[in-house]
């Protein structure tokens, strides 16, 4: 008995923690202590609501952002875009008819939902969080069990704070050593997907750990989690530690005074156990780890900074249309470095890469440099307290003066549902996590994904290049 | 809350001939950005509806000798394509209550039964036919019965079936994983309960 207590899971102790029956046709019903919600997944969920005469059922345990669908220069309501102005409009009604906490553009802490969710202290170990959005994974960083839904499932949980789901695997991703100079988190998580794959962790949850994830800042595991669901996994999470506690402690929502210390002894607690058991095993060394860049029209085709991007022979089978698909949409040649691709727009933002450690690591090395006259260069802070850190800090002055264009919070060029958006078959270098055909807003335009510090070397060399060379960095 | 039990549905018909009619012809990607499936009902087939227009025809969903129907009859793999929710809600926001065709894409029939919207598989010979008894008497009403596994028009029967699953599912109003989830509620309480923050 003692020695199956012992030897849980993370994912195992959340899970019956928050497991409230087994439905007739065999999958959980999972309690979802924690909703997020936003403007473009949210608003058809009310409308089924109200079809069916139902309330949301936890109000306090729903909260609202907006981040899609706004412009990120020209705040002013009513927006331009009638469709997005509708969409802000009916979650602000939406939020006030059902008693939702929402962080509205007014509120100063409004932001990409997977950026506001922790800064806000609402993110915390050993919980459940769902939203309907696919990147909700990011929040398994500080050890929740966190993945996106549908638009039913959005309506199931405003309903019962509950939805029907299958208790996924765990496969236990090692990464042990230090990164070399340059080598950044975003880079060890685009180096996981390309070697397991972008269906890799279909049924899976991946538990990140190893001495590099135990050395790693909150906003560091908060991007290597983020991109889960780009592997195929639906969740991805690193056990709570000291790092996850200090990083949370005395923010809005976290515990307070005794609280606080209750917590933490709870939280202690449902970090997975030595010697837990996984379904599968696998190991890196971060030493192996080098910048690593996109070269293709998914996450997993992806190849270090000095490699030429593969020939069709040399992917596996299975990938070659993709191969062959993704040559010319990108328009590069097989077998042809990648280095020195020109590039047009340069983008540093996201819910992967728009916190402010982000901003505060290029901000150091661009200082005295200026962006290409052949590049539009912008920052978007993932939220407004990130961006009024950022601004407090001289940060938005350092961007400006190396010509980077200093944007309000939203997902702007993360996809096409604002005003930030490609033109034509532009290449843009981003800090993103999408590189799917048409993401950007222009059917033909062109993502290549890397490190932040990797955007501001195209933005200032203007082609894709090696930011250690750039900024010299040994 | 229960939901209905949907064992039959009746109404009049409308025919929209033809083989695999993706998703994105019974809703075009770009009416994706909405904020409420409610208006979608009248863009269901929206291409096709102004493709017709633009020749001189008329679709049948715009022919005013079907206007109000509710079952809509159909060729084989209807609604293939992509797995957006927003199909099968155009059709049922544009007042459609079954589907009848000779096949159904599998996430299509899903989000169908989902919605409460069965999709019932008929030959392609009974499909025909009975598209002629509605050209011929619009206002002929149709009956499907999902416990009998038939559809009556005009004094006539034909087999029209859904799997099993999907039929028990429809007819004890468990067509929605919601119904099951409403019933735990108590469950739910007494969990949250259990767990400090949710209590906070
Ligand atoms: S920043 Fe991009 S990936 Fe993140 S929530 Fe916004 S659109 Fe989605």
């Amino acid at each position: 008995m003692l020695r199956t207590i012992m030897s849980q899971t993370l994912l195992d102790k959340v899970w019956a923690a928050h497991a409230v029956r087994t439905l007739p046709n065999g999958s959980t019903q999972l309690l979802i202590g924690t909703h997020l919600i936003h403007e473009v997944t949210s608003p058809q969920a009310f409308g089924m609501l109200g079809d069916l005469g139902l309330k949301v059922l936890y109000p306090s345990r729903t909260f609202a952002t907006v981040d899609h669908i706004v412009p990120t220069d020209e705040r002013q309501e009513p927006f331009s875009d009638t469709l997005a102005d509708a969409m802000i409009k009916a979650l602000r009604k939406n939020c006030d008819d059902h008693g939702i906490k929402f962080f509205d553009l007014p509120s100063g802490q409004q932001g990409i939902v997977h950026i506001v969710g922790p800064e806000q202290g609402i993110t915390q170990p050993g919980t459940t969080i769902a939203c309907g959005d696919s990147h909700t994974s990011t929040h398994g960083a500080f050890g929740a069990i966190a993945f996106g839904i549908g638009t039913s499932q959005v309506r199931d949980v405003l309903a019962t704070q509950t939805m029907a789901i299958r208790k996924p695997k765990v496969r236990r991703i090692n990464v042990n050593g230090k990164l070399s100079p340059g080598v950044y988190a975003k880079d060890v998580i685009l180096h996981i997907i390309r070697k397991l794959g972008v269906n890799g962790g279909l049924g899976y949850a991946y538990e990140y750990g190893g001495t590099t994830f135990d050395a790693f800042t909150q906003e560091e595991r908060m991007t290597v989690c983020n991109m889960s669901i780009e592997g195929g996994a639906r969740v991805g999470y690193v056990n709570p530690d000291n790092t996850t506690f200090e990083y949370l402690r005395g923010r809005n929502y976290a515990p307070k005074g005794a609280d606080w210390d209750a917590a933490v002894a709870r939280w202690k607690a449902t970090a997975s156990d030595p010697d837990a058991v996984y379904d599968d095993v696998v190991t890196y060394d971060a030493a192996d780890i080098a910048p690593t860049v996109t070269w293709g029209i998914n996450p997993g085709q992806a190849i270090f900074i000095n490699e030429n991007v593969p020939l069709a022979s040399d992917v596996p089978e299975k990938d070659r249309a993709t191969a062959e698909e993704a040559y010319a949409h990108m328009q590069l040649t097989a077998g042809k470095p990648i280095k020195g691709t020109k590039v047009q727009v340069a983008f540093l933002g996201s819910c992967t890469n728009g916190r402010l450690s982000d901003l505060q690591e290029v901000a150091r090395y661009i200082k005295g440099r200026k962006v290409s006259s052949s590049v539009k260069a912008i920052v978007v802070p993932g939220s407004q307290s990130v961006a009024s850190l950022a601004e407090s800090m001289g940060l938005a002055e350092i961007y400006r003066e190396a010509g980077f264009e200093w944007r309000g919070a939203g997902c702007s060029m993360c996809l096409g549902m604002n005003p930030d958006k490609l033109v034509g078959d532009q290449l843009c270098a981003s800090s993103s996590n999408r590189n799917f055909k048409g993401r950007q807003g222009s059917p033909t335009g062109r993502t290549v994904l890397m490190s932040p510090l990797m955007v501001a070397a195209a933005a200032i060399t203007g082609e894709i290049s090696d930011a250690r060379e750039i900024f010299d960095i040994k | 809350m229960a939901l209905e039990k949907i064992t039959q549905t009746s109404g009049r018909g409308v025919y929209v001939p033809g083989d695999d009619l993706d998703t994105d012809r019974v809703i075009p990607a770009r009416f994706m950005k909405c904020i409420t499936f409610d208006g979608l009902g009248e863009f269901a087939f929206f291409d096709a509806r102004a493709a017709a227009k633009a020749e001189g025809k008329t679709h049948p969903l715009d022919d005013a000798r079907f206007t109000g129907a509710s079952i809509l009859f159909s060729g084989s793999n209807f609604g293939c394509g992509s797995s957006r929710e927003h199909a099968p809600q155009a059709l049922y926001r544009f007042g459609i209550r079954a589907v009848i065709a000779e096949s159904f894409a599998e996430i299509f029939f899903g989000n169908s039964i989902t919605l409460g919207m069965p999709c019932a598989v008929m030959s392609g010979q009974d499909i025909r036919a009975v598209a002629q008894i509605i050209e011929s008497d619009p206002a002929a009403l149709i009956t499907l019965d999902l416990l009998e596994g038939k559809l009556s028009i005009a004094d006539m029967d034909f087999p029209a079936t859904l799997p099993v699953h999907a039929q028990e599912a429809l007819v004890t109003g468990k067509w929605d994983a919601i119904a099951d989830l409403l019933e735990g509620i108590e469950d739910v309480r007494t969990c949250a309960a259990k767990l400090p923050y949710m209590a906070a």
